[in-house]
């Protein structure tokens, strides 16, 4: 069952949220739209799921133009960051709801909340209130009860935001598997690039009511369309002209062609890597070492190196505007530790521009 | 939502609401203002100048004043109590506090009567041979309008005391504050708000108040003693005398002014 | 692809998803309440004392007065022609009204909270008018509206229309201001939730919206129903006198001024029965809702 949004565009008073956005999900595929808050990833599949209406632009889904087709009536699951669960109802009425309002046989209803009960692991649970179950229990209902009426096409936005780091990584594992087994055609929204790299087949970066880049999560990765897009999906560094990834960027004692000179100001070990910054010049760019590197090269404080960007880089040459707006600290604030610092937008409000870097 | 028929019927919705309260309220109350205007300045002034109104008016002034300090007083008082301190009968109290939000107001003049009356009241009769007059006297009117204004400055500042929680004034104390500090310096500024709104609201109901008081005033017309500006339009209306409308317009003023004032206190939670 | 077939879709660690559920009395506060001390006792002691005085004793000198002549006596009082025809007024009118109350309560409710339009704001100041203005007030003004000068020439002067007409207005606020907060701190998602499964606006309302609203409505509408079955002042002057439109409080009223206090205090009994009986079903309906989070 696949999506297709052509033109869409939607305004708050002002506030253009989305600005002709062209989207196209094949059948199947578990897409996630990736983007700082405010970019206009979460209106994008709230008007796929019929929440919103967009002021101008079609949606498709399955083929059929669903524009204009109140929610109701689109057959599109849908989850909620906050479950959005019905605290009235036990987890197992919560579940049966969709097949409740189409009137189903009591029978079947209940053959099929047993086993959506079962999918989430949530069979002991069906006669609790939402209120007795823990967050990540909620989703796991929410996401029952959406698959329940066997939907065209599963939309969660921000599914895993309210739930605690531990919960969060398990329930995104889960999401894979679940997806591997029941293909539906899903979109999910998160603002987390480690989430998108890790569980969606196809990923798109949404900024300031506008498609930056869209394909596989490697692709991305390695071939970033622009400065944005690569400082949303990792940390970035700069050496010489070129923003390049602080793990491609080899450490030379000696100096080879191309490289760069520079003096190490600070070594920090997080576990096994070191974070070595530098001042090369007028840049001050921070090199990602494995523990062994950083020993076999005998790297102190005030040590003498040479840099440079590793063969097979990604990397971005940065054109005419050298440094113009590369604010140093929001470089150097895109620490190993925080890859992406997700939710904080990157180059926020500053579009199109060199600001790729997270500030601290 | 916003589908088409969401917005008729939302649309729908709305016109019914106002259509309703507008008929309801405002349109009355554009009646009588609309009538007192037309019968002019000079009939305004006469009738809110005479000295039986000033006189009303003056009582009024007297027995709601008192009737709010005396519940300012208790009602800070208990809400600190229903929430600082464990005790038994506790709930029984908070319950009481609320009696009088549905109690008639015909039941508390009499029940005050049967028990402050001078002829056969229980506590009355001894007064009055002491010579303490409760009831047909100004007292017994400000028994009335504290009974009835009761519950509105707990209900306000208990929840803010129960959100707050305990922790400030703690604090202030391992600070070295002592209770009176404590109380003027943490959790007076904090419940000003409520209970400003407390007292706004109260001030309007002391003012307003009618059936409780009119049981307890004794009925002594004329000589003005014990008639307060609500019994005087009641009297005015009932015998056909003129002036009932000025009046009312006057309370009318005060009651549209402490709303007001009480939509400016009220926190702006429900900005949707 | 039905979402069954993926029924082995295992969890790796399903402890840590099943970790920390929240405790089943939900959201309700820890009081962190410390034992009465000297000056707090004396403070308890104090209001305890001026309760009585002012509340209690009063009200248990009505029940006593009432019942002093036996129950024979009090059941006489009460059944009177002139004491039922003033109770089953009483009651059919403020039985319309919390019905009235319940349903346009909760409509004005929802567009407060739910719209926005110009205009509201004073939507909202005008529904608390009937709390502020005095009820003798608000008496005069139907009569001018609904008398027998009517501008809009009726006259429901007696009628018990015009009865419903004056505790509409005094009872406005309740249902209004008990479910508006409820409704602001309402999660629209769960809404939007019902909408995507396939639930048309009113069944959405019906079966996700009312049962969150109804102990809020159930509450307003109670003490709407309390409040109207002890109203004084706005419905005498449109009462029409005596013996026209009486309703409970104006009989009790009627019975002191003729001095007979035992009759009086066996009405006014009934009346504090009913409020009695309010007050304590809505501290337990609170209770229950609080339990239920």
């Amino acid at each position: 069952m696949s999506i297709k949004a052509v033109g869409v565009v939607k305004r708050f008073g002002q506030f253009v949220a989305l600005d002709g956005v062209d989207l196209a999900v094949e059948s199947g595929r578990l897409t996630a739209l990736l983007g700082p808050s405010g970019g206009g990833k979460s209106t994008l599949l709230r008007i796929i799921g019929g929440l919103e209406e967009p002021d101008a632009g079609t949606v498709h889904i399955d083929g059929v133009e669903a524009t204009g087709v109140p929610a109701q009536r689109r057959n599109v699951g849908f989850v909620f960051q906050h479950y959005a669960a019905f605290k009235h109802l036990s987890v197992y009425r919560n579940v049966a709801f969709g097949l409740e309002i189409r009137k189903r046989p009591k029978q079947e209803i209940r053959r099929r909340v047993g086993e959506l009960l079962e999918l989430v692991h949530l069979e002991q649970f069906a006669d609790r209130l939402p209120s007795q179950l823990s967050g990540g229990q909620r989703q796991r209902m929410a996401l029952a009860r959406a698959l329940a009426v066997e939907p065209k096409v599963l939309l969660l936005d921000e599914p895993f935001g309210a739930l605690d780091a531990k919960v969060r990584k398990e329930l995104r594992d889960w999401l894979r598997r679940l997806h591997d087994e029941v293909h539906v055609t899903t979109v999910f929204v998160t603002h987390d690039q480690e989430e998108a790299l890790e569980v969606s087949d196809e990923l798109v970066v949404i900024n300031h009511g506008r498609i930056e880049q869209v394909g596989s999560p490697e692709d991305l990765y390695d071939h970033p369309a622009n400065e944005f897009v690569m400082g949303f999906l990792g940390p970035v560094t700069r050496l010489g002209d070129q923003l390049v990834r602080p793990h491609d960027i080899e450490v030379l004692a000696n100096h080879v062609d191309g490289a760069i000179a520079a003096q190490v100001t600070r070594l920090q070990r997080v576990g096994f890597e070191v974070r070595a910054e530098m001042s090369a010049g007028s840049d001050e760019p921070w090199v990602q070492l494995t523990r062994g590197q950083a020993d076999a090269l005998g790297l102190d404080p005030g040590s003498s190196v040479w840099l440079r960007a590793a063969p097979h880089a990604a990397s971005l040459t940065l054109q005419g505007c050298e440094g113009a707006d590369l604010g140093e600290d929001g470089l150097r604030g895109a620490g190993p530790t925080e890859p992406g610092g997700a939710g904080a937008g990157p180059g926020e409000g500053r579009r199109g521009g060199v600001g790729a870097g997270t500030a601290p | 939502m916003a589908s088409r028929v969401g917005r008729r019927s939302r649309n729908g919705l709305r016109v019914v609401a106002v259509l309703y309260v507008t008929a309801l309220v405002l349109v009355p109350l554009g009646v009588i203002t609309w009538r007192t205007v037309r019968q002019g300045g000079h009939a305004f002034w006469s009738a809110i100048s005479s000295a039986q109104a000033v006189e009303a008016f003056r009582l009024t002034a007297i027995v709601a004043g008192s009737a709010v300090v005396i519940n300012i007083v208790f009602g800070v008082g208990v809400a600190l109590l229903l929430t600082r301190y464990h005790f038994p009968g506790k709930r029984v109290l908070s319950v009481l506090i609320d009696v009088p939000i549905s109690v008639s107001p015909i039941v508390v003049g009499l029940a005050l009567v049967l028990v402050y009356g001078p002829n056969n009241g229980w506590f009355g009769l001894p007064l009055h041979n002491a010579g303490v007059d409760i009831i047909y006297a100004v007292p017994g009117m400000i028994l009335a309008t504290t009974f009835v204004a009761l519950p509105l400055v707990v209900r306000e500042v208990v929840p803010v005391l129960e959100d707050e929680g305990f922790e400030q004034e703690q604090a202030a104390r391992v600070l070295g504050a002592g209770a009176i500090q404590r109380f003027r310096r943490i959790t007076l500024p904090t419940i000003k708000w409520a209970l400003a709104y407390g007292v706004v609201l109260s001030i309007a109901r002391s003012i307003g108040e009618f059936g409780a008081v009119k049981v307890v005033s004794g009925n002594i017309s004329g000589s003005g003693q014990t008639q307060t500006a609500t019994l005087l339009v009641d009297e005015r209306v009932e015998q056909l005398e003129p002036g009932a409308y000025q009046v009312s317009l006057v309370l009318i003023a005060v009651a549209v002014i402490a709303i007001i004032v009480v939509s400016v206190i009220r926190p702006k939670e429900n900005v949707s | 692809m039905t979402a069954a077939d993926g029924a082995g879709a295992s969890l790796r660690t399903r402890d840590a998803l099943e970790g920390h559920p929240t405790p089943v009395t939900g959201r309700r506060r820890v009081v962190t309440g410390s034992r009465l001390g000297a000056t707090s006792g004396i403070g308890l002691g104090t209001a305890v004392l001026w309760l009585s005085l002012l509340v209690l004793i009063p009200l248990a000198a009505v029940v006593a007065k009432a019942t002093g002549g036996g129950w024979s006596g009090f059941w006489n009082a009460i059944t009177t022609p002139a004491a039922l025809d003033a109770l089953r007024l009483t009651v059919l009118s403020s039985l319309a009204v919390s019905a009235i109350n319940a349903v346009m309560g909760t409509l004005i409710a929802w567009v407060l909270v739910r719209d926005s339009f110009p205009g509201r704001r004073l939507l909202e100041v005008v529904i608390d008018i009937p709390f502020a203005l005095p009820t003798i007030v608000a008496g005069l003004v139907l009569l001018i509206l609904y008398g027998p000068t009517s501008p809009i020439g009726v006259d429901l002067l007696g009628t018990q229309r015009a009865i419903v007409f004056a505790l509409l207005f005094v009872t406005l606020p309740f249902v209004v201001r008990t479910v508006q907060p409820v409704l602001i701190g309402l999660d629209t998602e769960a809404e939007e939730a019902a909408a995507s499964l396939g639930a048309a606006p009113l069944t959405t309302f019906r079966r996700i919206v009312l049962p969150v609203l109804l102990p809020a409505i159930a509450s307003g509408t109670a003490l709407a129903f309390a409040r109207a079955m002890g109203e004084y002042g706005s419905v005498l002057l449109i009462s029409g006198g005596v013996n026209r439109a009486r309703v409970s409080s104006m009989y009790a009223f009627q019975q002191i001024q003729n001095y007979d206090y035992t009759g009086a205090a066996a009405t006014a009994t009934i009346l504090l029965l009913v409020s009695l009986v309010v007050i304590v079903g809505l501290d337990l309906l609170q209770r229950w809702a609080a339990r239920r989070g």
